[in-house]
């Protein structure tokens, strides 16, 4: 049996296009101040540093936290570096607890992040390989024909990826870090804005940002004597599976659906959009909410876009299980970062500390991420009381 | 804390030039061998994966999610990687079993080399800044540390070429080996300098490969009967990446590793280091307060091969060999990484107690 910990601090820098005023140390350092600010704690209370981002080529630094040692107060410390793919921010945040479930440690830090600025993402997932099939879509021509297969089997209405848009930006205008700050984005705007890999259009895609998360994980004891409320961990659950194999179910990956019901065994969850207050869920191009609503089993398979459609995951329109309440990666996109701001924004609701996006009196959580050709998984659940 | 074991461990042989093959046909073989070892089928069934690898090497993002298909991991696994040696996959793992969330682990480690130029590549690993944009290589970096051990009278040309001489002549005996020889100390010294002080036989050649380790509970051991060895203490710790504001004559990451990890409390019957000039591996020695009763880098070390992202793993495993065989009783495995052994991490390896 794992030992309890908790999230007893967050920190986030703002996000934007290109954060020109600082370097990628000066951008890692930010949230990891702003987290130990946060749990009312200094360098010398951490035990341990993970750190998580997505592949190298984005900012073209092999092993960056080689680097970072000096800004993450890490000298003389154990530090590590994850990286699952998309997935990593919340790979990043259950490896940094598992340094405290095994009882190894009594206090770490951990911190994701993604300066894309620094390079270009497109191209850096796009280089030619001797051995394989070149791609050069991106991931938003990888995820294009995924997406219409669900349209197709679901007979959803063409307007749900709008709707979702819609809905994630209204949230991120009530979050003063997300980077696309519309209060007043529409329907008609969303879908007049051009067709980037049909169905998706320019602004039903993510933005690419730069920006670090970094949170405060501690054992039982240390979090009871936090001074902020902590966000206990009920669970914790990864899996993987390969991008391509005869008969792979992309639409609803098994990978996915394996996941949840793990952690929702663990943190004693029979019906996710019953027994959850709140969810932080990776979709990064809008028609993957209608797609995870079904893979997480909030709804049956095919059903998802009503609960988009009848707004039940709208903070605006008093939906009974609000997704992304943060903005969502459709409003801030750090790539290495994104599943960690899932997984932090999570530990924020539970904690009451989610400001004019906060939902009302939640007490438990999902944080979710995925990665790769949505074959890498990662989510926990957090709760305001131990279990 | 769970008591943890390793079971099994396979390393490819260092070559110069994997040729032709891509990564999963690297690692299928290790990983196949390691399966049959412990008599397995797949990784269906150890309860956790954790491998280690580095983009640049291959020169694609994500280079990692091949692997996944060396695994046969439908139906899906729990599975995990981190963008640095497979030593520190391996601490990964045992922190999932120590949470009691998994009972057994799969570990690899793998890296073709060859087709770039590896020491200019790793100089992208400097700060970006300050440090990167000199483009100093590895062999540079490492250069200088040795100068300044020689000027300060802390080694000799000649201790140096000792290492090198045992290595070549140790890695006789070790299958794998990319280098090895009957070379004497006089040999080594006859070369001219490549990067002074440095001759390219105080530096670690080029290799591609992989290698592959499964652990477990010592209950799950037990279970499966396999002979096992034991995971008696791991640490590892990093120290500032600024060369100029560390003592780079000295370890002092390793010392503290290997205090919190054990290692003085008992005798060290063999001691492999990832040390990938000659120098470095005196002054791991020299931290982890080894001395002649310790039989170092028996398996040549990696002066005889190096396999990037997997040879601090394999450090470990020739470690497991040795207890296993019966050749030593305790031992001491040493894996780095960064310029100049930046991080380190070090792992004590114990018969186990039905064995003694």
């Amino acid at each position: 049996m794992a030992n309890l910990a908790a999230v007893v601090g967050t920190g986030q820098t703002s996000y934007t296009t290109k954060r020109g005023d600082v370097s990628i140390a000066g951008l890692v350092r930010e949230a990891a101040v702003n987290a130990l600010n946060d749990a009312e704690l200094t360098w010398d209370d951490i035990d341990a540093v993970i750190v998580g981002k997505a592949p190298d080529m984005f900012e073209g630094v092999i092993m960056p936290e080689i680097y970072l040692t000096d800004a993450l107060g890490c000298n003389g410390k154990p530090m590590l570096r994850v990286h699952t793919a998309g997935s990593v921010g919340g790979s990043t945040a259950l490896v940094a607890a598992s340094h405290v479930q095994s009882g190894t440690f009594k206090r770490v830090l951990t911190v994701a992040f993604e300066k894309q600025s620094e390079s270009n993402a497109m191209w850096a997932l796009s280089n030619p390989q001797p051995f394989s099939t070149h791609l050069n879509a991106g991931a938003g021509g990888y995820f294009a024909p995924i997406i219409r297969e669900y349209m197709r089997r679901s007979e959803a209405p063409y307007d749900v990826g709008i709707k979702v848009a819609v809905k994630d930006r209204l949230h991120g205008a009530r979050n003063p870090l997300a980077h696309l700050q519309k209060p007043d984005i529409t329907m008609k705007e969303v879908e007049e804005s051009f067709m980037l890999w049909d169905p998706i259009r320019f602004l039903e895609s993510c933005p690419s940002s730069d920006g670090a998360c970094a949170m405060v994980i501690a054992n039982e004891e240390l979090a009871e004597q936090a001074p902020r409320p902590p966000a206990w961990i009920r669970g914790v659950a990864m899996r993987s599976e390969p991008t391509m194999y005869a008969g792979r179910e992309e639409v609803n990956p098994q990978a996915g659906r394996d996941c949840a019901a793990d952690v929702y065994k663990q943190a004693g969850i029979k019906d996710p959009r019953k027994d959850l207050d709140v969810a932080e869920v990776y979709v990064p191009f809008s028609w993957y909410e209608p797609m995870w609503l079904e893979n997480l089993g909030f709804a049956p398979e095919g059903e998802g876009w009503k609960l988009t459609m009848e707004g039940a995951t709208s903070l605006d329109e008093g939906g009974d299980i609000p997704w992304n309440p943060s903005g969502g990666v459709l409003s801030s996109n750090p790539i290495g970062a994104s599943g960690m701001i899932r997984f932090a924004e999570a530990a924020r609701q539970v904690r009451g500390d989610a400001g004019d996006h906060q939902v009302e009196g939640a007490k438990l959580a999902l944080g979710h991420a995925y990665g790769g050709g949505a074959q890498f998984f990662a989510m926990w659940v957090v709760g305001s009381e131990k279990g | 804390m769970k008591e943890i074991a390793i079971v099994g461990y396979q390393q490819s042989d260092a070559v110069s030039d994997a040729g032709a093959c891509n990564e999963v046909e690297l690692i299928i073989p290790v990983i196949s061998k390691v399966y049959d070892q412990v008599g397995i089928k797949n990784a269906q069934d150890v309860d956790f994966v954790c491998s280690g690898s580095c983009d640049y090497l291959q020169g694609a993002a994500f280079a990692f999610v091949m692997g996944v298909d060396a695994l046969g991991a439908v139906p899906p696994i729990k599975e995990s990687h981190v963008e640095m040696d497979a030593a520190w996959a391996l601490y990964e793992s045992m922190l999932k079993i120590r949470m009691g969330h998994a009972d057994s682990a799969l570990i690899y480690g793998f890296g073709k080399s060859s087709p770039g130029e590896l020491p200019i590549v790793l100089s992208q690993q400097l700060d970006p800044y300050y440090l990167a944009p000199q483009w100093v290589d590895t062999i540079s970096l490492a250069a200088m540390q040795a100068r300044l051990m020689l000027d300060k009278g802390l080694i000799s040309e000649q201790d140096m070429a000792e290492v090198v001489s045992r290595s070549r002549r140790n890695a006789l005996n070790n299958p794998h080996a990319q280098l090895a020889g009957d070379v004497s100390v006089q040999d080594v010294l006859a070369q001219e300098t490549y990067v002074s002080p440095l001759r390219k036989a105080d530096i670690c050649p080029v290799s591609d490969g992989a290698s592959a380790m499964v652990i477990c509970t010592v209950e799950k051991a037990k279970e499966w009967g396999l002979p096992y060895a034991v995971i008696s203490g791991i640490d590892h710790c990093i120290e500032t990446h600024n060369p100029g504001m560390r003592d780079l004559t000295d370890s002092v990451s390793t010392r503290k590793a290997a205090e919190n990890a054990g290692v003085h409390n008992g005798a060290v019957d063999v001691a492999e280091l990832y040390a990938p000039f000659s120098h470095q591996e005196i002054i791991l020695a020299r931290a982890l307060g080894l001395g002649d009763a310790t039989s170092v880098n028996p398996s040549g070390g990696v002066l005889a091969g190096n396999l990037m992202m997997a040879s601090g793993l394999s450090r470990i495993g020739e470690v497991f060999n040795r207890i296993v065989s019966g050749e030593a009783q305790r031992g001491v495995a040493h894996a780095t990484s960064g310029p100049c052994l930046q991080h380190n991490l070090v792992t004590v390896i114990e018969q186990a107690k039905e064995a003694a």
